[in-house]
């Protein structure tokens, strides 16, 4: 049992290591005076130089900017989308077409996205040619693609959410007279509400990484983030790069921090209301 | 599952227009006139109606009918206009329609070894970083899952970490890492070994893929492996195998849903990767998800470029089916 133990804490060690040695390397270097990756300058490092630089590029900030409403609204849209797939999926019981709708939220999982990029651009080219709308490519194209492959995640997680409790509640509920509508938004989307708001943070952070399906369907005015910066990275190393890619770093850390104390709270309040709840009989 | 039936079995009869084969469609239009429009929601199933069409209308619009068009198109003539291809169907003159069905972009793959190449390239590196995903996933999910719980909230927090930051900024940092006077070989170079030539090779293609894509294997891996019982390693201890045989013999056929489920999250979205060669690989020898965009944006024939994502969808139909029986048999095992 001894030698077991030794070798689970060495592969752990390696796998976070590998996992976590390039996202440091980055925000150590972001500090660094020299342009230089290789090379770090001991006379004037630790520096903000590259942060200054990178906060006065207008063309990163005007794209942080529309990538951030991207990905707000794709988010958002994926979230309704999603949960309602997800309802449709557990709760509804076999109807027709079922196979094909389940099939068609699975699907975009694992798509390779220069396939799910390039047909939805040919399907905006048609639409715009048939009906005149969308009229060129901008942020209307890149949410709704965007939505597309996104709101499957969503559908996932709230599908696994719903299937977590059965449907008692919703049949009492129902069998007391009130509507489905009502049921839904009295008792099924306060239960799925975790599942929803991860859902929507899963959606924004994919909308606002996605580079691909961007390219595809982006028209020349709309540059989001991802495109900005693997325009710059193509040429080479650029260190304002790391320095972008520090404080992303420092963003989702304190946010997934803040989320694991919450979350930690919310565990021992219930705990502590099943607690009383059972020493009220 | 079954309450659900019962409630079914309970609802008003549908009339002949919601019953019909354009049922969906139809009641959806049916429903918005107004006469009986407050005596259908009033029933449970005009609402669910409504709602089965939403997700449904949306996800056929923007994920099937575009499958459609490039299936289509693939069977296109590419012509010098915009759009830069011949219609399907033509009309030759008032009465006569042309069908313009057209195997040359196809046989235009398989004639020009490129493609052909890049295909089997794609396979190769995605079978390859798949493997190498399992080999360090693998112990990692184990190890997790065989921590005390505190402390697998915390690996688990720090396997996803990562996934949550950008994705092409992770690529990136390898730049800096596997370039020739770059990290690695500085501190090789400390032992005496190198410098190598890493950059714009496999080996940095695997890279990057493996660490891009080591979340989506190690979750499914680690959600299978929590579940198993660990009386029954107990038991085989009892009855003398060792510690490599148990694993053998017991975990490791009690984990093959997850190493599947693993490698086919890695493997499906591996073969069409566009970011990861474009940034660390070498550019003479091409994947094939590089090739679709080349053949789009720079030569602008979008009839081949229609046809390499169908063949690349041919090639990837059977593991995505077999993913998404997998994806749902675990939703419907997860209800029990």
């Amino acid at each position: 049992m001894k030698s077991q133990s030794w070798f689970r804490r060495l592969s752990l060690f390696v796998g976070f290591a590998f996992l976590y040695i390039p996202i440091l390397s980055m925000v150590v270097y972001s500090f660094n005076n020299s342009r230089l990756v290789t090379v770090w300058d001991t006379d004037d490092s630790p520096t903000l130089k590259w942060y200054r630089i990178l906060l006065g590029n207008e063309q990163i900030l005007s794209s942080a900017w529309l990538s951030i409403q991207v990905a707000a609204v794709t988010a958002t849209g994926a979230v309704i989308f999603g949960t309602l797939a997800g309802l449709v999926l557990s709760r509804f019981g076999p109807f027709r077409g079922r196979t094909l709708l389940s099939a068609m939220t699975t699907a975009p999982l694992v798509m390779p996205e220069v396939i799910t990029g390039l047909s939805l651009l040919l399907l905006f080219v048609f639409l715009e040619q048939l009906i005149g709308w969308p009229q060129g490519r901008g942020f209307v194209t890149i949410v709704i693609a965007h939505i597309t492959f996104s709101m499957a995640y969503v559908t996932v997680i709230v599908q696994s959410r719903l299937s977590t409790f059965d449907d008692s509640l919703e049949e009492a509920a129902l069998d007391l007279g009130a509507r489905p509508a009502k049921v839904f938004f009295r008792i099924t989307l306060p239960l799925i509400l975790p599942a929803i708001l991860s859902g929507w943070l899963l959606a924004f952070t994919l909308s606002w990484d996605d580079l691909v399906i961007s390219q595809f369907v982006a028209g020349p005015g709309s540059t989001t983030l991802p495109m900005v910066v693997f325009s710059k990275v193509r040429l080479g190393v650029s260190p304002d790069i790391n320095a972008l890619a520090t404080i992303m770093v420092m963003i989702v850390g304190i946010g997934v921090v803040i989320s694991a104390f919450y979350m930690r709270r919310q565990d021992r309040r219930l705990a502590l209301e099943m607690k009383m709840a059972k020493a009220e009989k | 599952m079954a309450r659900s039936q019962v409630r079914q079995s309970q609802r008003p009869p549908v009339d002949a227009w919601g019953s019909g084969r354009l049922g969906l469609i139809f009641s959806l239009l049916y429903r918005f006139g107004p006469p009986r429009w407050s005596q259908y929601v009033r029933k449970n199933w005009a609402g669910q109606r409504l709602v089965i069409a939403l997700p449904y209308l949306w996800l056929f619009l923007f994920f099937a009918v575009p499958f459609i068009i490039v299936l289509k198109l693939s069977f296109s003539e590419v012509r010098l206009a915009m759009p830069p291809f011949a219609p399907l169907v033509e009309k030759v003159s008032d009465v006569a329609y042309a069908l313009n069905l057209n195997l040359g972009n196809y046989y235009f793959l398989l004639s020009d070894s490129l493609y052909v190449n890049s295909y089997l390239y794609s396979i190769k590196v995605a079978a390859v970083s798949t493997v190498f995903c399992l080999l360090l996933g693998y112990p990692m999910s184990y190890a997790i899952a065989r921590s005390t719980p505190t402390l697998r909230n915390i690996w688990l927090m720090l396997i996803i970490l990562p996934f949550w930051t950008s994705f092409l900024l992770r690529v990136y940092a390898w730049v800096g890492l596997l370039k020739t006077d770059g990290l690695i070989n500085q501190a090789l170079g400390l032992v005496g070994i190198g410098p190598f030539t890493m950059m714009y090779t496999n080996f940095a293609v695997y890279i990057g893929i493996v660490y891009s894509y080591l979340p989506f294997m190690i979750l499914p891996l680690y959600s299978n492996l929590e579940k198993h019982d660990l009386t029954l390693l107990e038991a085989s201890a009892d009855l003398g195998a060792g510690p490599i045989t148990s694993f053998l013999r017991i975990t490791l056929p009690l984990s093959m849903p997850g190493i599947i489920a693993g490698s086919l999250l890695v493997f499906i979205p591996a073969v069409g990767e566009y970011v990861i060669p474009s940034l660390l690989g070498s550019s003479d020898q091409l994947m094939i998800g590089r090739v679709l965009s080349d053949e789009f944006f720079s030569n602008r024939d979008w009839p081949v470029a229609s046809a390499v994502s169908i063949a690349m969808l041919l090639l990837l139909v059977v593991p995505i089916v077999l993913f998404q029986r997998f994806q749902n048999r675990e939703l419907a095992g997860a209800r029990k």
